[in-house]
């Protein structure tokens, strides 16, 4: 027995800071009176994200699943509640496992009604700012700047491409032209779009982006809209109201002003769970009881889900993900 | 033809990919945020040693190399063939000089390689790590040189060169190391 490494992995000091960055988040929210809510980890639906595999598991018979985000049910609270909740908790993503990854990870999600996308940023950057103020060592400042770029700018920039009026050759066209490999699978289908914007982006606009510094990466192509509310740009354009937060290269928060409308996300669902079955997935068990919620009516809001274990990666420094996790998958 | 999908990717999974068998070294997952996911990976060529780097999409699969690993005695050259037996069944399989390789400059006869078969025929040969050979030429050592480490040149009966200590002579059988091509004692 006595040659089992029962220890953490992790790097102890490490782990001291994760519960000092804890009860920070947790004195932020209270000084706003933003009420901490907790939401089933386990539910009976799954997510229908193409991209996103939720893990499974049994209660007697009955096939049921781990979150990947506890998005659905906080939203249901806030559809009878409709007052800003914060969450800190566990999700889970089957075969997502490497240095930035481990299939169990903790986020922080809040909803802020009333707040659009811009006012939701703001907060956002305005946490990560006193985060940053109490570590800001090594290339962490502890007065960060915030860059803000839209994704058509991003792509006008560093692609150059308009990427609300792309299309799959023009892309094609791009990735000729940087130079940059084309995966395998990325053929000239018409319904692969998304995924040549997603390769665009790791390629040729993410390493653009400052090192050691954040960026709010915003305004999404209306086809990556997920759960974000459809709006129009300054040159008329539809966007999706979503964002995300990245360090360097590191993508940490996804948010939204969030799609009140019950009948077009339920629409969006059956979308998602076409293109899951396009690339050889199951289809997702879609939560009715969310879809019930927003048809109630859902308050105007934004929301935003943070990776807690990779944002304590960039306040202390660390390159592995299993360094600021007390017990990481091989472990666990 | 079986397939792997990305998601079953793992170092020393055997692959085609331009149509030859290749072993993932290397697997990592890019994933931009929310969006799809690709798998960047490094593997060698099992033909060539070769390695090609290459990105799939998340969701794709490649084809599966049938490539199995038996044991095998070597039995002789005929010059363009080198023929090797499993001593089970008796079967005997030719291996042209690119699937031999670098082994042939270790075996002289019955020595028990282990060879990689892809689609049945000889891929590659490993040579036992350790492999006794006579030596058939060297220089005889100066007498009274006993400078620490140092060598001279010995052909074996392979006719490899292999580098050796001073006090090695003609008729000796060394043992030496396959991976590294070293003397190891006299055996």
């Amino acid at each position: 027995m006595s040659d089992i490494n029962w220890r953490t992995q992790a790097d102890s000091k490490v782990l001291l800071e994760r519960a000092l960055m804890l009860k920070n988040i947790r004195a932020f929210f209270d000084e706003k009176n933003v009420f901490e809510v907790e939401t089933p980890l386990l539910s009976h639906s799954s997510t229908t994200d193409p991209h996103l595999d939720s893990l499974q598991s049994k209660f007697r018979n009955d096939l049921c699943f781990l979150n990947t985000s506890p998005e659905y049910a906080m939203k249901r609270l806030l559809a009878s509640w409709r007052k800003p909740i914060f969450q800190i908790c566990k999700a889970f993503r089957d075969d997502e496992l490497g240095v930035n990854h481990n299939p169990e990870f903790t986020l922080l999600e809040w909803y802020r009604p009333g707040y659009d996308m811009e006012q939701l940023m703001a907060e956002l950057a305005d946490l990560v700012s006193i985060l940053c103020s109490a570590w800001g060592r090594g290339g962490v400042s502890k007065k960060p700047d915030f860059e803000m770029i839209s994704y058509q700018q991003a792509f006008e920039d560093y692609v150059g491409i308009n990427p609300h009026r792309a299309t799959i050759p023009e892309c094609h066209q791009a990735a000729l032209v940087h130079n940059i490999e084309i995966p395998q699978g990325m053929g000239a289908g018409d319904d692969n779009l998304n995924d040549w914007m997603d390769w665009l982006l790791t390629q040729l606009v993410l390493p653009q982006f400052q090192e050691n510094s954040f960026t709010f990466l915003y305004d999404y192509p209306a086809a990556q809209c997920s759960l974000a509310k459809i709006a129009t740009n300054d040159q008329q354009f539809l966007v999706a109201k979503r964002f995300e937060l990245f360090f360097g290269e590191i993508e940490l928060a996804n948010g939204f002003h969030e799609l009140t409308d019950a009948e077009e996300q339920l629409q969006r669902f059956k979308i998602e769970n076409q293109v899951r079955r396009r690339d050889g997935k199951k289809r997702g068990v879609i939560d009715t009881r969310f879809i019930a919620a927003l048809d109630y009516g859902l308050p105007e809001c934004s929301g935003v889900a943070m990776g807690l274990d990779r944002l304590l990666m960039v306040l202390t420094e660390t390159k592995h993900i299993e360094r600021v996790i007390s017990f990481s998958w091989q472990n666990a | 033809m079986a397939t792997y999908s990305t998601n079953q990717f793992k170092n020393g999974l055997k692959i085609i990919l331009d149509n030859d068998p290749c072993s993932i070294t290397e697997n990592n997952v890019v994933k931009p945020g929310k969006g799809q996911a690709f798998n960047k990976i490094k593997a060698r060529n099992l033909r060539t040693g070769r390695v090609l780097e290459r990105t799939f999409k998340s969701t794709e699969s490649v084809d599966a190399a049938d490539v199995d690993e038996m044991n095998v005695e070597y039995l002789y050259s005929d010059g363009e063939y080198w023929h090797f037996m499993e001593p089970s069944s008796f079967e005997q399989y030719a291996a042209d000089a690119i699937a031999v390789g670098e082994a042939v400059k270790w075996i002289k006869g019955q020595e028990a390689c282990v060879m990689m078969l892809w689609d049945g025929a000889p891929l590659s040969i490993t040579p036992p790590n350790f492999v006794e050979l006579t030596v058939a030429q060297t220089d005889p050592g100066l007498k009274g040189d006993t400078a620490q480490g140092a060598t001279k040149p010995a052909t074996l009966e392979t006719g490899t060169e292999v580098k050796v200590p001073l006090f090695i002579n003609e008729g000796d059988i060394l043992k030496i190391d396959t991976r590294t091509g070293e003397y190891v004692s006299r055996a």
